[in-house]
C-alpha cells in the first residue's frame, strides 16, 4: 500500500464485512505530530482466540484462501515509523483497531486521498453501514456522517454519480485545510 | 461543509434518472470493481473513482458501479467486469484511470468491448 488512506480503505472493508450498523473513522494529528488513526465498528467483534493472532498474516476469516495481509502490513508500517497498532474486540459488541504513527519518522506513510477513500466506502455500500469521519489536527477539524446526508437525500444512493461527485468534492473542501501540507 | 441545500438540488435532478432507470429494470449496465486488499494495493480506487466521474461527465443513465471482493487473481488487478444487458460479461485488467475513459466510451456507450485491455488479451 502507498499510502494510509489506502491501507484505512482496506481495513474497513473488515468491518463492513462484520455487519457493522456504524463505523467510525477518526483521523487525529496531534501538535507532536503524532498521528492516531482510529476504526471502530459495532459488527461482530472477534473471539479472544481470533483476536490474539489477528495480527498474523496468516489468520483470515475467508476460506478461498490461508493469507490475509489488511492487518499486518498496517501494523508493520506503523511499527516503522515509531508507532504501533491495537485492537479491541468483543464477540457481539464490536472492534476498535487504534493506529499510531510519527509523522516525523522517515518511514511513516503519508495520509494520501482520504477524501478518495472515504467516497468510495460510502458509494459502494450504500445501503449500510452508517459511516462517520472525524479529523482533526492543530489546524482544524471537521465531521462527516452519512445519516445527516441519507436524510437530505431522502431515499436517493448514494451510488449515484452526481452524489459521490458530491460527496468526493465537500470531503476535500474540508479535509484540505486540517491536513494540507502535513502529511497530504 | 458544502450546503446540504446544494445536496437537495442535485438528489431532485438524479431522481428522474432513478424513476427511468427503474422503468427500464434489466436494462441496466454493471461495472463490479475488485476492492480487496489486493485490488487496493494495485490501484482499484482511483479506477473506481474515475468510473463515477466518467459516468457523471457523460450523464449515462443506464450504469451503475460497485465493488466485490478478491477472485484469487490477484496480479491481474485492478480488474473490472462490465456487464451488458444481452451480452457475455467482459474482465477487464491491470486497470488504470487513463484506460476508463476508452472503457466507459467504446464499450459501455458504443457496445464495442476494448479487447487489448481483456482478461483474454492479457493471458495470451
Amino acid at each position: 500500500m502507498r499510502d494510509l488512506s489506502l491501507h484505512i480503505l482496506d481495513l474497513m472493508q473488515n468491518s463492513i464485512r462484520a455487519q457493522a450498523a456504524t463505523v467510525s473513522l477518526s483521523v487525529l494529528l496531534n501538535e507532536q505530530g503524532m498521528l492516531s488513526v482510529i476504526i471502530e465498528d459495532d459488527g461482530t467483534g472477534m473471539s479472544p482466540e481470533l483476536l490474539a493472532r489477528v495480527t498474523s498474516p496468516f489468520a483470515t476469516t475467508r476460506t478461498t484462501r490461508k493469507v490475509g495481509l489488511g492487518i499486518p502490513m498496517m501494523a508493520e508500517n506503523c511499527r516503522l515509523a515509531g508507532g504501533d497498532l491495537a485492537i479491541e474486540s468483543e464477540l457481539g459488541k464490536g472492534t476498535k483497531l487504534t493506529a499510531t504513527l510519527d509523522t516525523s519518522s522517515i518511514d511513516c506513510l503519508p495520509l494520501g486521498d482520504l477524501p478518495g477513500t472515504v467516497t468510495t466506502l460510502v458509494t459502494m455500500n450504500p445501503d449500510q453501514p452508517e459511516f462517520v469521519l472525524r479529523c482533526a489536527s492543530p489546524k482544524g477539524e471537521m465531521q462527516f456522517d452519512t445519516r445527516e446526508i441519507r436524510q437530505a437525500l431522502q431515499g436517493v444512493p448514494f451510488s449515484e454519480p452526481e452524489i459521490a461527485a458530491w460527496i468526493l468534492e465537500s470531503l476535500r473542501e474540508e479535509i484540505e485545510p486540517i491536513f494540507g501540507g502535513v502529511i497530504l | 461543509m458544502k450546503s446540504l441545500a446544494e445536496l437537495q438540488a442535485i438528489r431532485e435532478k438524479t431522481l428522474n434518472r432513478i424513476n427511468l432507470r427503474k422503468e427500464e429494470e434489466g436494462e441496466a449496465t454493471r461495472v463490479v470493481i475488485g476492492m480487496a486488499t489486493c485490488g487496493i494495493a494495485a490501484g482499484a480506487r482511483p479506477v473506481m473513482l474515475s468510473f463515477m466521474d466518467e459516468i457523471n461527465k457523460r450523464g449515462l443513465q443506464h450504469v451503475t458501479v460497485s465493488q466485490t471482493g478478491c477472485i484469487g487473481m490477484c496480479r491481474l488487478e485492478p480488474m473490472v467486469d462490465v456487464i451488458m444487458p444481452g451480452q457475455e460479461k467482459v474482465t477487464y485488467v491491470h486497470m488504470t484511470p487513463e484506460k476508463v475513459g476508452r472503457v466507459v466510451a467504446e464499450h459501455i456507450v458504443n457496445g464495442r468491448p476494448v479487447e487489448e485491455y481483456t482478461i483474454g488479451a492479457a493471458e495470451k
